[in-house]
């Protein structure tokens, strides 16, 4: 089983990386583009764990570690 | 006074503040990341400048798990004095000793440079021998010192004299150089013993250097 953890900055949280991209998108003939926001993704191996164990136990990864939850979000997403 | 700097893999800048603090009669110890206690006796922990673990998944936060941090969260919770430089700014926010986040640079550069600063509030134990509007030109480098707190937070901060640094230009105009909210420099915590500031008074103090404002700022703890 693997958990997939995708961390980015709130919305409303400037993020100077995305603007960047957003930029050189623009610049180089992409049209249409809104917004562009740069996290980034975790990927986690688990042992043998029920669905639920493995989000509870991902999400105090997250909590803990993963996102500084003053500033980022995070998804979590269970692969088998 | 007795001074215990930390040391995490990865940090940089602990013989620079050994060396700050003992040119200014001070004793210094420096304290391996894995100790699980602090020397006893001491008056100031300085959590110094580097790039510890990296700077892997964000600046500071696998340092804050270190075992001598739990040392640190309980001094600091008694009232002893902790001061975070640069990356020790960023431990210590990541530990949630201080408010707030450092984000990337807004110009996603690595900025190393002096620096102007102005002195924000005096009333606190670390620039205590400053006059509010005191300018100050100390370097910096760092790319991820973009200061950032809600609005909620950053009202509490003002409300109690908790932006203690900001950086303007050389006519001391405000002047957010990394996109801080507010050009933020450096703040401390509600009590006043926690202090964390992106610049390095460490490396200014002496005239050779190009300015010794770091002697008055490093100082202001044994008053």
């Amino acid at each position: 089983m693997k958990a997939i953890v995708n961390v980015y900055l709130k919305q409303g949280v400037l993020d100077p990386q995305g603007k960047a991209a957003h930029h050189a998108l623009e610049s180089l003939g992409f049209h249409g583009i809104e917004d562009v926001r740069i996290g980034k993704q975790i990927v986690i191996k688990l042992g043998n764990m029920s669905k639920e164990e493995a989000i509870t136990k991902v999400k105090e990864m997250s909590e803990t570690l993963l996102a500084n939850t003053v500033i980022e979000d995070y998804d979590i997403e269970i692969v088998q | 006074m007795k001074v215990a700097v930390l040391r995490f893999p990865g940090t940089n800048c602990e013989f620079d503040t050994e060396y700050a603090f003992k040119k200014l009669g001070h004793d210094v110890s420096i304290v391996w990341h894995n100790d699980t206690s602090l020397p006893d006796g001491i008056d100031l922990v300085v959590v110094p400048g580097g790039f510890s673990y990296g700077d892997y998944l964000r600046s500071g936060s696998i340092a804050r798990f270190a075992p001598v941090m739990k040392s640190v969260s309980q001094y600091a919770s008694k009232g002893g004095k902790v001061l975070g430089i640069c990356n020790g700014f960023q431990i210590l926010t990541e530990a949630g000793l201080l408010p707030g986040a450092l984000k990337r640079n807004t110009n996603l550069h690595f900025i190393s440079k002096y620096q102007h600063l102005k002195v924000s509030n005096t009333d606190n134990a670390f620039l205590n021998k400053f006059k509010s509007g005191d300018m100050l030109y100390v370097p910096i480098a760092h790319a991820d010192g973009n200061y950032y707190i809600d609005d909620a937070g950053l009202e509490e901060l003002k409300a109690n004299g908790q932006i203690l640094l900001q950086y303007v230009d050389s006519d001391g105009n405000i002047d957010s150089i990394n996109g801080s909210i507010e050009a933020i420099a450096g703040i401390c915590n509600k009590e006043k013993n926690v202090f964390g500031l992106m610049p390095h008074p460490e490396r200014a103090i002496e005239d050779i250097l190009g300015s010794d404002d770091g002697i008055n700022m490093l100082q202001g703890f044994a008053s």
